[in-house]
């Protein structure tokens, strides 16, 4: 490391500001973009939009530059927890070499210019992704339209890291420090290859020359973008793979982050509106009595919109206050399903009527009836998961002002171009005249895919015409939105003589996604039949954090211990004897395992149970350990260890996995949305309850570091282990076998 | 009328007695930092200090606060900004995910240290099972505390991390 590298900041910000002003140049430059970003990208215009400050140079779509030679990393994706901003600005700085404590982030702004290509091309054609160099430039080309057609600036998959951060951030950060050597090469007249660059600094050893990045970043941005910048092999990474400290934690505790709900509009006055849904789906207002509520302290107005009421109030507390004091009548609900009982049996008149062979086959294998006729030992299994709530802290919420024929919007959303066309859509506007503000969100988990509360609260702006916030109450939160699916699964397998499994049949009520959930490849089972028989949902479906490995892990893994037990195996042996073809997955296992220390008895009244899945690219393995002897299931202990291919950000990945296990742990002992005449039961966390500090066991995570080229997500693979672990612990404990979440009320 | 003090600052407001602290600090004295979660005392998101004591401001009528000291998260620093021994811990752990409930956590975890310097793991779970982080952030929450207290070392936020082989 050269020592003018240490420059003081202050002494760089004056003589680069000088030389900014000297150069006469502000945001702009119009440069093509390299080979994995977007070839043909409209720099020049995206200027104004992303690099207004004073000094501040554009080096490409996706960082500038300021004369006090901070670096910005313009993200595309969307913050709800995650680290996504952080660990993507990480990748970027790191290829780029600059220095971390000098780097900020920024939300790139709702603009078709942003979409993320990659990820998409990673949901809708992930074979494309291993495409020879020469293709790429099509490909891109082909899935930024695609992106653009379809809104794609989406943040859910466990994606950011792996397609943006891997396809995107890296070669922005490569490129410009490329093209930062470049326009310093030519201005001390030294060969590029003789330039060093570290912490933000380029320096020539032989002529002792050396300066800030902002010294040439606006000769920089003049510069040709390198097509194909080298990246850096791991051996070479400074920031990848270390615990670099996230950028968005100072704000979040002093109170300054601003999320969604904390939206305020310079110079105006902001109203509030409280709202109520109809209790059924697909039910509308019949009758409204506002009277009382018309009286109210406040109160601006009370809009019957259908299939909600608002109240519109000076302050939050007075709209909530008056809509309590409205009484409604609705319209009577088309769907059969009334009750959780209903819902259970439409799961089983399905799943009847496909017998050992009916429905759509997803994954078969050999010849399972006739491997299951000559098996030495049958068992069969049903599962069943309920409704959950993803009940994100922040309540959904979205300021809107309606005003002139446009609309502007101020909302936490993982799908921020959907947001704008959604909105575009109900106004009857253009999407160009709807403008999509995302601040980071408190919690999305998959709620905040949808965009129900953002056209609800357009629809409100509309009658309005001034800013209007509106916030749902908790109880709107719990009751009336989208649900992660209820599902139900039947299970046959069959044993040989050395207590193998080799003849597996499944049948299963709910696909959405992803289609691998359904499936467990990595065991080697000769003889596979695993199929879909679709049942009604009497509520919306959304996404939920892992979406189908959050049933489909329980099911699978719980029957894969039964069978172990069946076979009278340890369940680790069992498993591990089906993983010969898997070595990744073996060793993740073997390290749960070793973390474990699954050879040593339990303390007395203790069970370990173990589980293995592998969602989103991540490999993972979970023991957990529970106490019984109360009775009641206290988890004390939970080892993870987990292959992603590689952590970009260890600690940070690490805090994902614990989150995850948490969020597993939550729906298994106590998740439960039921159904009462048709609504939702439970409607605060006094009766959906979360876990708390109180329940909440000790978490060991450990990391296994290939090095591997293709990375796994973070956000969503700790969860789906979780559950069947627990239950799996519990059988181990005391001998009882968890067939239904939660688990709690059947220990009560 | 209602007179009290805001972070040491003198304050007065026009508001029915019977709303909310939460809805006064938020929309009309524009502190944000304190956050509404579910409005029925049960998640500790709005977690503030009602001359010391913690508070859950979504259900502490305005009327309440008559002559006394609301300190929220925005007080927590000194005048300066220099950060608390619980604030500088919630950063060497990298405690926060989305952060939402973090105010609140911040809050009960300042309250809980002032009174018992040295907690045990049993009164950190008495302390803090108010407050809700849907995150799953609780082993870092715990730890933080240990680090604010002076019971276990801070990790330190810029460590460079080891991945396990």
């Amino acid at each position: 490391m050269n020592d003018m590298s240490k420059l003081p900041r202050s002494r760089a910000a004056k003589w680069t500001r000088r030389g900014f002003i000297g150069a006469g140049v502000l945001a702009g430059g119009a440069l093509l973009i390299g080979v994995g970003v977007r070839p043909g990208n409209p720099v020049g215009e995206l200027g104004p939009k992303v690099a207004s400050g004073e000094g501040e140079q554009l080096i490409n779509s996706w960082l500038k530059i300021d004369a006090d030679n901070v670096v910005t990393a313009i993200v595309p994706h969307c913050e709800m927890g995650q680290g996504a901003h952080s660990v993507l600005a990480q990748m970027l700085a790191d290829e780029l070499d600059a220095d971390w404590s000098l780097v900020k982030v920024m939300q790139a702004p709702t603009d078709g210019s942003y979409v993320v290509t990659d990820t998409i091309r990673m949901f809708v054609a992930a074979g494309t992704t291993d495409a020879p160099d020469w293709l790429e430039p099509t490909w891109n080309g082909l899935f930024t339209k695609i992106g653009r057609l379809a809104d794609g600036l989406i943040t859910g998959g466990s994606s950011s890291i792996r397609t943006t951060g891997q396809h995107t951030m890296r070669i922005a950060g490569a490129a410009a420090r490329q093209m930062l050597v470049g326009a310093a090469a030519k201005e001390w007249g030294v060969p590029a290859s003789e330039i060093v660059t570290a912490n933000s600094m380029l320096s020539h050893k032989a002529s002792g020359k050396s300066a800030p990045y902002a010294q040439f970043a606006a000769a920089a941005a003049e510069q040709d973008m390198p097509q194909t910048p080298k990246l850096k092999a791991p051996g070479d990474y400074r920031l990848m793979g270390t615990d670099a400290p996230r950028t968005d934690i100072p704000a979040k505790v002093n109170g300054t982050a601003q999320f969604g709900i904390d939206t305020k509009i310079s110079g105006q006055t902001m109203t509030y509106a409280a709202v109520r849904r109809v209790p059924v789906p697909g039910t509308r207002v019949a009758k409204m009595d506002a009277s009382a509520a018309k009286a109210m302290p406040g109160v601006l107005q009370i809009l019957n919109l259908g299939d909600f009421i608002a109240v519109v109030a000076d302050s939050y507390w007075q709209a909530q206050q008056a809509l309590n004091g409205i009484t409604a009548e609705y319209t009577a609900a088309e769907s059969k399903i009334r009750s959780s009982t209903d819902q259970s049996a439409a799961f089983a008149a399905a799943l009847d009527k496909a017998g050992d062979v009916g429905g759509e086959e997803v994954i078969g294998k050999g010849k399972v009836a006739e491997a299951m006729q000559v098996a030495a030992k049958k068992l069969s299994a049903e599962y069943q998961a309920p409704y959950l709530a993803h009940a994100p802290l922040e309540p959904m919420n979205a300021t809107v002002w309606v005003r002139d024929g446009k609309c502007e919007i101020w909302t936490g959303t993982q799908v921020p171009l959907f947001a704008r066309s959604a909105a575009a859509k109900a106004l009857g506007l253009s999407k160009d005249d709807v403008t999509v503000h995302h601040p980071i969100m408190g919690g999305g988990f998959g709620r905040r895919l949808e965009t129900d509360y953002v056209i609800q609260a357009v629809r409100i702006g509309q009658a309005t015409g001034y800013p209007v916030k509106m916030i749902w109450s908790r109880e709107e939160d719990t009751q009336k939105g989208l649900f992660r699916p209820a599902d139900m699964s039947r299970f046959s397998g069959g044993l040989d003589a050395k207590g193998r499994l080799v003849a597996y049949n499944n049948v299963f009520t709910q696909r959405h996604d992803p289609q691998e959930a359904c499936d467990c490849a990595f065991y080697d089972i000769p003889h596979k039949s695993i199929r879909v028989a679709e049942a009604e949902l009497h509520l919306p479906f959304a996404a939920f954090r892992s979406v189908d490995h959050s049933q489909q892990a329980f099911f699978i893994e719980s029957f894969i211990d039964e069978a172990a037990h069946a076979a009278g195996r340890d369940p680790l042996e069992f498993r591990l004897a089906m993983l010969g073809g898997s070595p990744r997955h073996k060793a993740v296992l073997e390290k749960a395992a070793a973390m474990a220390n699954w050879g040593a008895k339990p303390a007395a009244g203790r069970g370990r149970g173990i589980a293995l899945t592998e969602s989103f690219g991540s490999i993972v393995a979970e023991v957990v350990e529970v106490d019984m002897t109360s009775g009641k299931p206290r988890v004390t202990n939970v080892w993870c260890a987990a292959d992603p291919g590689f952590a970009m950000n260890p600690d940070g990945f690490r805090n994902q996995m614990e989150g995850g296990i948490v969020f597993g742990l939550t729906a298994a002992l106590h998740g439960e949305i039921s159904l009462k005449d048709g609504a939702v039961e439970q409607s605060n966390f006094h009766d959906y309850q979360l876990m708390r500090m109180n329940e909440c066991p000790a978490i060991a995570v450990e990391i296994i570091n290939g090095n591997h080229e293709k990375l796994g997500g973070a956000g969503e693979p700790g969860l789906p282990p979780a559950a069947p672990a627990l239950a799996n612990a519990i059988f181990a404990a005391n001998g009882k076998r968890i067939r239904a979440l939660p688990i709690a009320k059947q220990f009560a | 009328m209602v007179k009290f003090t805001i972070n040491g600052q003198p304050a007065s407001v026009e508001a029915d007695p019977a709303m909310p602290i939460l809805w006064v600090v938020r929309e009309q004295l524009g502190l944000t930092g304190t956050k509404f979660g579910c409005g029925m005392a049960l998640c500790g998101a709005c977690t503030v200090h009602l001359d010391g004591q913690p508070v859950r401001s979504c259900s502490t009528p305005i009327a309440e606060a008559e002559g006394k000291a609301i300190t929220t998260i925005e007080g927590v620093a000194g005048p300066e900004g220099e950060l608390s021994k619980v604030q500088q811990a919630w950063i060497s752990e990298q405690v926060p995910q989305c952060g939402y409930c973090q105010s609140g956590q911040i809050m009960a975890a300042t309250a809980l240290l002032r009174d018992n310097p040295s907690p045990s793991d049993a009164d950190i779970d008495a302390a803090m099972a108010g407050n809700i982080c849907r995150c799953g952030t609780y082993v870092r929450i715990r730890r933080a505390i240990k680090v604010a207290a002076g019971l276990e070392p801070a990790k330190g936020a810029a460590q460079t991390g080891e991945q396990a082989a």
